[in-house]
């Protein structure tokens, strides 16, 4: 029995489970901190299941069985069964079409019995192990535009069902899989592309367009002017930076307005003005307050962050210790077990209290990223990016969010925040790299 | 293949470094750079919540709370949690209809928000409470919640007590941020004058609220609270029984009763007519009552006792005797030869007496009041060679006037006092042209002239006779509880004022003679006491009044001033009844049954019978039913212009019909109103004092 023991627990990153045991702590802590009412008896509140600590705390206990039953499982049988996983999580968002519940403006959610399941948040594990599967074919050629297209395709076609159920933050999550498809080969152009588009269209929401499409012109001008030998010697230069020139103009005067005004929710349009300072406008003239006509999951997103940059705020070095933040016990933070968790650690635990957290998270990401590097097969590497890339984004637009960096995007914190399915996945995602880790000697395919 | 690309391996962990670095930067910023939101956090949060003290009490000289605190009921509604309630029992309860019922929960949540309890019925009648005490369960989101009420276990001394009410704009402008809005403060009388003493010490407690504003706790379990003091106790020299017969007596008749201890000046009793019962003022109905009080022409909020002016008229004459005395121009022995008038001037000052030798000597003057006499030593006062002409002599007399505390305010220790009139010199100058003399006030000798003086000063004027000399400012409070030297507020009434100085005892002694020979063989007969030496001095006064734009004569002012015992001056009382005629008549009996109350502590029980005489007796002036008419009549019709409902209007135009059998018989021309007198307030009612036809004078 104990050699067999030995046998499972062998290879096993220990470090990476005492920061996930870490996290979880810290997570039933908080909650704990967020909900304790006055005069509860602990004990009893802990062992009954009925506050949100103690189910918190079930849940961790649920998820630590699962992650067993990772542990013993053979390494093997996730490389074999990925794209199998991959098929039933693209089944189950299909379900959640006719089957779904309708919950606080959502329509991503099945429910039966007392328990609820939402497809789209399990999706992210399968979609690691699918695209992990696929790059890791031998037949597979990343730096062909094909394989590309086909990975994007793997990536993104929950984030589209997920779009269809009316749940777009867990829907950008997908959009961390271009870090490991970045890592595999694609190329940098991509990202580099996509992160001046974003800049570009902060930058139009921002600025006056007049000016923007002066500096623009401006910047290519610039440009020629630098390039200007090259252009005598090569014409399509300057064809590429006048169609680069072009392109941006248009994107600013056109398809950021189209998006704005056709494609987006007022309430989503509201959220993404409030986190870089403006009031939103829309066509009729009138700013809207707060309206938040299909989800009133985090509407106000205004309010919201304004609170949670006070209980963070109002934390300072120290913090005011546990159970005495002022903020997040009387629910001036909205959401504060789920989405706002981190305004409990903040006023709590103080400036100390967050730089410990998110050096855990960080040595917890490095730690995923070390690991990935390590491994022999493209399998288990590219499973293990994938893993890092959603928790970092999970960890940086929650907090962000928090702090009023970001829009307000209802995900979860990885680990801390309140919820079953949620915790259950990442402890899932988790352990099946711990576990993969562990066989890191073998040649997965 | 797994070495491929390994470099981008960096470029990930430098992406994933640099957001946690702005993450970790905007954390800086936030909490350790930025003070605001530890602020921001706390006024979120933090409730401060006024804990009010109780109020001071006020005692009566034997220990009886004559002001106290109890406690009322507010019926609060929390406006969220009304789901479920029968609203027409509810209303059934309360009295009020259901579309007053939505508007009274409309305002409660405009004022408060929805999750926070705000009044929906205020200081429930114990009727109503009982009514609800019963059914509240009945009602979720409705609350009975105690509110401290301050009462007057007796019903008496509303003048002397005041009430309280929420402070205004002024008060709270005045108090230079100290009063807040829904704070209440001493709005008249004793309850504002100590104001700062009664009201105690505010707490604050400061409690947690949530983000529904509910209070959910204390904050810090209280470490920063700071518990509400009590406010302090008076203990007056008010006699609360004498206080209620005087009440009794005063019952529909206009004017004032003071009565003060000589030795102290502390005032035994005050009663201003019209009265009111104090509890109207606090508790269920108390603007609906105030509002009556203060359209009744009658004017029963007016404190006669200190806001009243009345020529003082004989009863002065006392006052004038110690002047000439102490100027040593007179001596006890001074006698005129009075034929029923005084000729020294121009038009004679008439006389009721004119046998020979009723004023032989100072005593007998004072016991026959000669008019004479009194005019004349009022001459030779303001005339005396010492002073050089009559302007210095009159600045010298109203000098003495001052000093008893007569054309000044006496300095009681209630708000808003008045301060009667002594003229200054320039007045006559200004008045006259600067030519005048002596002959042109010497009616000032008798108390007429442009003399006025309110009854507590009339008392006081007493009690420097009954005294010997000297007085205490008349004062209610005798000391308050737990009195230290910072309580700068009773230094006044502790200084003893000495006007006279160079009286002998003998000069006294015909005064005060003088003035038991009133009770004993003069017009004061009725204040006689058995075994015990009153002194007393009657006077009865001229008035007019501008009724319909015409100065009509009334009938004549009831005065009466007396001390007893002569011996050891126990009480000394003013009396003043508008219209009713002789000093002896209806004053002089109010203040004989006061002094027997509280020299005998008792009645006798023959006694009884007179209290109730004069207790029915209705002498409120008749003009009053007219002018009550006039005034609602014209309120009624400015209602009418204001909101076209003409039901209160009606009523008056069907009265208007019978109004001349209503109306007063008053229509003897009188004088036209003389511009010299028209800048004195005609609060109470001035004497033809030109006209020199003599006024009867006892």
């Amino acid at each position: 029995m104990s050699a067999r023991t030995n046998e499972i627990s062998k290879g096993i990153d220990w470090l990476l489970v005492g920061l996930y045991m870490a996290l979880c702590a810290i997570g039933v802590l908080s909650i704990f901190g967020a909900t304790y009412k006055e005069g509860e008896d602990i004990l009893q509140s802990f062992t009954s299941f009925q506050t949100d600590y103690s189910k918190q705390l079930f849940f961790w206990i649920l998820a630590m069985f699962v992650a067993i039953a990772i542990l013993v499982t053979d390494s093997k049988f996730f490389t074999a069964t990925a794209n199998l996983w991959y098929a039933f999580g693209i089944l189950l968002l299909l379900l959640v079409f006719p089957f779904h519940t309708e919950i606080k403006g959502t329509r991503s959610i099945i429910r039966f019995g007392g328990f609820q399941l939402q497809p789209a948040d399990l999706c992210k594990v399968f979609v690691a192990l699918a695209l992990a599967k696929y790059l890791s074919r031998v037949e597979t050629d990343f730096s062909k535009t094909r394989s590309q297209l086909i990975a994007t395709a793997i990536a993104l076609a929950p984030a589209i069902m997920s779009i269809l159920q009316q749940e777009t933050g867990l829907a950008l999550v997908y959009f961390s899989f271009f870090l490991v498809m970045f890592r595999e080969g694609l190329p940098a152009g991509i990202l580099i592309i996509g992160f001046s588009f974003a800049v570009l269209v902060v930058a139009t929401l921002l600025l006056n367009p007049n000016t923007l499409a002066l500096i623009l012109t401006g910047i290519a001008l610039v440009a020629v002017y630098i390039l200007r030998k090259q252009i005598k010697r090569k014409k399509q230069i300057l064809i590429t930076i006048v169609g680069i020139w072009m392109v941006c103009v248009g994107i600013q005067r056109f398809l950021v307005p189209y998006v704005f005004e056709s494609v987006l929710q007022p309430y989503q349009v509201k959220r993404i003005y409030d986190t870089i300072g403006k009031d939103y406008i829309p066509s009729g003239g009138t700013v809207i307050l707060d309206e938040a006509p299909v989800r009133k999951k985090d509407d106000g997103g205004d309010y919201n962050v304004k609170q949670s940059k006070i209980a963070i705020g109002s934390g300072g070095f120290a913090g005011k210790g546990l159970l005495k933040g002022t903020q997040t016990r009387y629910d001036f933070v909205p959401e504060q077990r789920t989405d706002f968790i981190f305004c409990t650690i903040g006023e709590g635990f103080g400036f100390v209290g967050s730089f410990i957290l998110m050096g855990i998270y960080f040595v917890l990401l490095m730690r995923i990223i070390t690991i990935a590097e390590r491994q022999r097969s493209v399998f288990s590497r590219a499973y293990a990016y994938g893993v890092a890339s959603v928790l970092f984004f999970h960890i940086a637009i929650n907090i962000c969010m928090t702090i009023g960096l970001a829009p307000v995007i209802g995900i979860p914190l990885p680990f801390i925040s309140y919820g079953g399915t949620s915790l259950l996945t990442f402890t899932a995602a988790l352990f099946i790299l711990i576990r993969l880790d562990a066989d890191r000697q073998m040649v997965l395919r | 293949m797994s070495v491929f690309n390994q470099s981008r391996s960096t470029v990930i962990r430098l992406i994933v470094a640099g957001v946690f670095l702005i993450i970790v930067a905007q954390l800086i910023n936030l909490q350790l750079f930025s003070s605001k939101y530890e602020a921001l956090a706390f006024n979120n949060a933090v409730y401060p919540k006024v804990r009010y003290p109780d109020r001071g009490i006020i005692y009566d000289r034997n220990g009886k709370a004559i002001l106290n605190n109890t406690i009322m009921y507010d019926l609060e509604v929390t406006p969220s949690q009304i789901k479920g309630v029968d609203t027409n029992f509810l209303c059934k309860l309360v009295e009020i209809d259901t579309a007053e019922f939505k508007k009274r929960v409309v305002t409660a949540i405009l004022k408060n928000g929805r999750y926070r309890p705000s009044i929906f019925e205020d200081l429930l009648t114990p009727e109503m409470h009982a009514r609800l005490e019963e059914n509240i369960y009945k009602f979720p989101g409705f609350a009975l919640v105690e509110r401290p009420v301050r009462v007057y276990p007796f019903n008496a001394a509303a003048h002397i007590m005041g009430y309280i009410g929420e402070a205004d704009s002024g008060n709270i402008k005045r108090s230079s941020g100290f009063y807040r809005l829904g704070d209440y403060v001493g709005k008249t009388g004793l309850e504002s004058f100590y104001e700062r003493v009664l009201m105690g010490k505010r707490g604050v407690e400061y409690m947690i609220k949530d983000n529904k504003n509910r209070l959910v706790g204390k904050y810090e379990n209280g470490l920063y609270d700071t518990a509400a003091q009590a406010g302090r106790n008076l203990r007056t020299y008010i006699d609360i029984e004498l206080q209620q017969l005087a009440e009794k007596l005063m019952q529909g008749k206009v004017g004032a009763v003071v009565a003060i201890e000589p030795q102290t000046g502390g005032i035994l009793s005050m009663v201003s007519g019209p009265n009111f019962d104090p509890n109207m003022l606090t508790g269920p109905n108390k603007q609906q009552n105030f509002n009556k009080l203060f359209l009744d022409v009658s004017s029963p909020l007016l404190n006669r006792a200190i806001k009243g002016q009345y020529p003082p008229g004989s009863t002065f004459k006392p006052l004038g005797a110690l002047v000439a005395l102490d100027e040593g121009i007179i001596t006890p022995s001074f006698g005129v030869g009075c034929g029923g008038a005084y000729y020294g001037c121009s038009r004679p000052v008439k006389c009721t007496h004119n046998n020979p030798g009723h004023a032989a000597n100072l005593r007998l003057a004072i016991a026959n009041s000669c008019n004479s006499y009194f005019t004349h030593i009022y001459r030779l006062s303001v005339d005396a060679g010492k002073y050089k002409g009559v302007k210095n002599g009159y600045q010298k007399w109203k000098g003495y006037m001052n000093a008893f505390d007569l054309g000044v305010r006496v300095g009681v220790d209630l708000p808003s006092e008045d301060r009667g009139n002594i003229p200054d010199s320039s007045v006559y100058n200004k008045v006259y042209r600067n030519s005048w003399n002596s002959c042109t006030n010497l009616t000032l000798g008798i108390g007429q002239d442009m003399m006025l003086a309110t009854p507590l000063q009339l008392a006081n004027s007493m009690c420097i006779v009954a005294n010997k000399g000297f007085y205490y400012t008349p004062h209610f409070v005798q000391k308050i509880d737990g009195e230290t030297e910072a309580d700068t507020i009773m230094k006044a009434f502790r200084i003893k004022h000495e006007p006279l100085t160079s009286i002998s005892d003998d000069a006294y002694e015909a005064v005060i003679s003088g003035m038991q020979d009133v009770v004993e063989i003069g017009t004061a007969k009725m204040a006689k006491l058995p075994g015990i030496n009153v002194c007393a001095k009657t006077g009865t006064a001229e008035n007019y009044r501008i009724i319909e734009g015409k100065r009509t004569k009334l009938k004549d002012n009831s005065v009466f001033v007396c001390f007893a015992p002569r011996e050891n001056p126990k009480i000394a009382i003013a009396v003043i009844v508008e219209n009713a005629g002789y000093g002896g008549t209806w004053a002089g009996p109010i203040a004989a049954l006061m002094m027997e109350k509280y020299l005998n502590d008792t009645l006798r029980p023959e006694r009884i019978k007179e209290v109730e005489r004069i207790a029915a007796a209705n002498l409120l002036p008749g003009y009053l039913v007219r002018e009550q008419y006039k005034a609602d009549s014209t309120r009624a019709y400015n209602w009418f212009k204001m909101t076209k409902d003409s039901s209160a209007i009606q009523r008056f135009l069907r009265r208007e019909r019978r109004r001349d059998s209503i109306r007063e018989s008053e229509s003897d021309p009188a004088p036209k109103p003389d511009s010299r007198t028209t800048y004195l307030r005609l609060e109470a009612i001035l004497p033809e004092h030109f006209s020199f036809t003599p006024t009867q004078n006892s």
